[in-house]
């Protein structure tokens, strides 16, 4: 039962990888240029899932929208993880007033809505795929400096730091040799969901038209631009919705799966 | 008199967790020359744990004062304690949390060597490998232990690689802390005696702690007996069994029937 979630996980992420991935060499139609003469045509023959009200082809959208929805995935996680698990493990190391001052600066970045910051960001840089990917990075950094601390408080109080310090190992080698492999497994399920936080969120910041901006094709824009034509071509709107449903839901099935995969109170269990 | 190995003076340690103070230690003096062998007995809280994490420096007395060789170890950094790191190593309790579960138990082992505070202290020419071979034949591991991880050995084994570990700096002292509670009583007595042996064998100061009598009275020579946070008896181990002094020893003494035939100590 376990294994069907990080199963299927495993299998809605594969399927948004490899559209990036085919993205990248090939497309059925031009995702950008616009055609006058084929605007809003249903799904069918040639256009799979039709045509937007620019008359291009949806399905091709989609695929390249896959690639920016794995790349800003990716940077923003990255960014979070990068500044937010060394903090989360100073704090949790160190301890004492520098564990309160990155807990408390970490609560208000989390009580800062990403949203404000994306509209901060974009009107001071200009709307695009980097500022989005800043902002949504930016405010993921807590959560990942929370599991990555919570992580270090349980692996400094273990018996083999304790032998560790005892043999005079250094708090930089306790750093690296022990409390880093340990509290990779939870960092690497707060990746995975943080993965999904940041698919959802770009898809909401572009659909504010404050993430990535026309023409470049991603899953929020292509629903900014069906939203006009919701009485005349609702499915505009589905085929870009569905899409996110599938990766928010991958990324969301293998954090939950890894989880329980990598927990080790069901894995020493003989 | 020459120096004695370790001493300890007023020893006070107090812990304080949501505002209310809870002293763990209440004044302990306490004297072992080198090669002795003491054993701490006590009832659970009764501090034993906490003096030996001062004597080791993975603690600081909150009042007192801890001599090593002579030297105040209570009142150095860490930075200046390589000598005691390189001396004195422990082994604690649960060898199912003792030992770091994402590394091969031949890096577990040489990790007291590669630390650079130890590193100094030891002869230039040690050789990891070569150590890490004699420290596992020491204590009845096969070679082919180092590659593998702590979870494919069983508790008994795996409290081998962590005295493995305790000697490859090759010590002058070896702290146990409960080193056989945790075992069980099948594989016990095959672990005090090699305990017993390499104790002997390498001429180490040896400190014990248990709340195990049997374990104390096989071990060491001389005992101290405490309660509340202070050592309430002390001498040689033999004197205490035949005639305790203090009311307390003797309950302790008397409950080891008791203790063992409701099996307690097994929970």
């Amino acid at each position: 039962m376990k294994r069907a979630q990080l199963v299927t996980g495993l299998i809605l992420v594969g399927a948004v990888i490899v559209a990036a991935l085919i993205s990248l060499v090939w497309t059925p139609y031009d995702p950008i240029q616009v055609v006058p003469g084929q605007r809003l045509l249903g799904p069918g023959w040639p256009h799979l899932l039709g045509t937007d009200g620019f008359g291009i082809d949806i399905f091709s959208r989609l695929l390249v929208g896959a690639r920016t929805t794995l790349i800003v995935g990716i940077i923003s996680v990255g960014i979070a993880a990068v500044i937010g698990v060394p903090l989360g493990m100073l704090a949790g190391q160190v301890g004492g007033w520098l564990d309160q001052l990155v807990m408390r600066v970490s609560d208000v970045v989390y009580a800062f809505p990403a949203l404000l910051l994306a509209i901060l960001l974009a009107s001071v840089f200009g709307a695009s795929t980097l500022t989005a990917m800043v902002a949504i990075g930016v405010a993921s950094i807590p959560a990942f400096a929370r599991v990555a601390r919570a992580g270090t408080l349980q692996v400094v109080a273990s018996d083999f730091v304790l032998a560790a310090r005892g043999a005079g190992t250094s708090r930089w080698g306790i750093a690296v040799r022990h409390v880093g492999p340990n509290i990779a497994p939870v960092v690497g399920v707060q990746a995975s969901v943080g993965f999904a936080t940041a698919i959802l969120a770009e898809a909401a910041l572009s659909y504010l038209g404050l993430g990535t901006p026309r023409p470049t094709p991603t899953w929020g824009n292509m629903l900014r631009d069906a939203q006009q034509y919701l009485f005349v071509a609702p499915l505009q709107a589905v085929w870009p919705g569905l899409a996110i449903a599938v990766a928010v839901l991958g990324f969301n099935l293998l954090g939950d799966g890894l989880r329980d995969y990598l927990d080790p109170r069901l894995r020493e269990v003989p | 008199m020459t120096e004695p190995l370790y001493r300890a003076e007023a020893l006070t340690r107090t812990f304080t967790t949501s505002g209310r103070v809870v002293p763990a230690l209440a004044g302990v003096d306490l004297e072992l020359a080198r090669g002795g062998r003491l054993g701490i007995v006590g009832e659970s809280g009764s501090g034993k744990s906490t003096l030996v994490r001062l004597l080791a420096g993975l603690d600081r007395p909150t009042g007192g004062k801890v001599w090593f060789e002579g030297r105040e170890i209570s009142a150095l950094p860490e930075r200046e304690l390589g000598f005691l790191r390189a001396s004195v190593q422990l082994v604690f309790q649960d060898p199912r949390s003792s030992l770091n579960p994402r590394m091969r138990v031949g890096q577990i082992i040489t990790e007291p060597l590669r630390s650079r505070l130890v590193r100094r202290q030891l002869p230039a020419d040690v050789d990891h490998q070569q150590r890490l071979a004699e420290v596992l034949a020491a204590v009845d591991l096969p070679p082919d232990a180092a590659d593998r991880y702590p979870h494919e050995f069983s508790g008994g084994q795996r409290q081998r690689i962590a005295i493995a570990r305790a000697l490859a700096p090759k010590p002058d002292v070896l702290i146990a802390d409960e080193p056989v509670s945790a075992l069980d009583v099948s594989v016990r007595a095959q672990v005090l005696n090699l305990l017993t042996d390499l104790v002997t064998s390498a001429g180490l100061t040896l400190i014990v702690v248990s709340h195990d009598l049997m374990v104390v009275r096989h071990l060491c020579d001389q005992l101290a007996v405490m309660r509340a946070g202070r050592i309430v008896e002390a001498g040689p181990t033999a004197s205490i069994y035949a005639d305790p002094q203090q009311d307390y020893t003797q309950a302790l003494l008397a409950a080891v029937p008791r203790i063992r035939s409701t099996g307690r100590d097994q929970s």
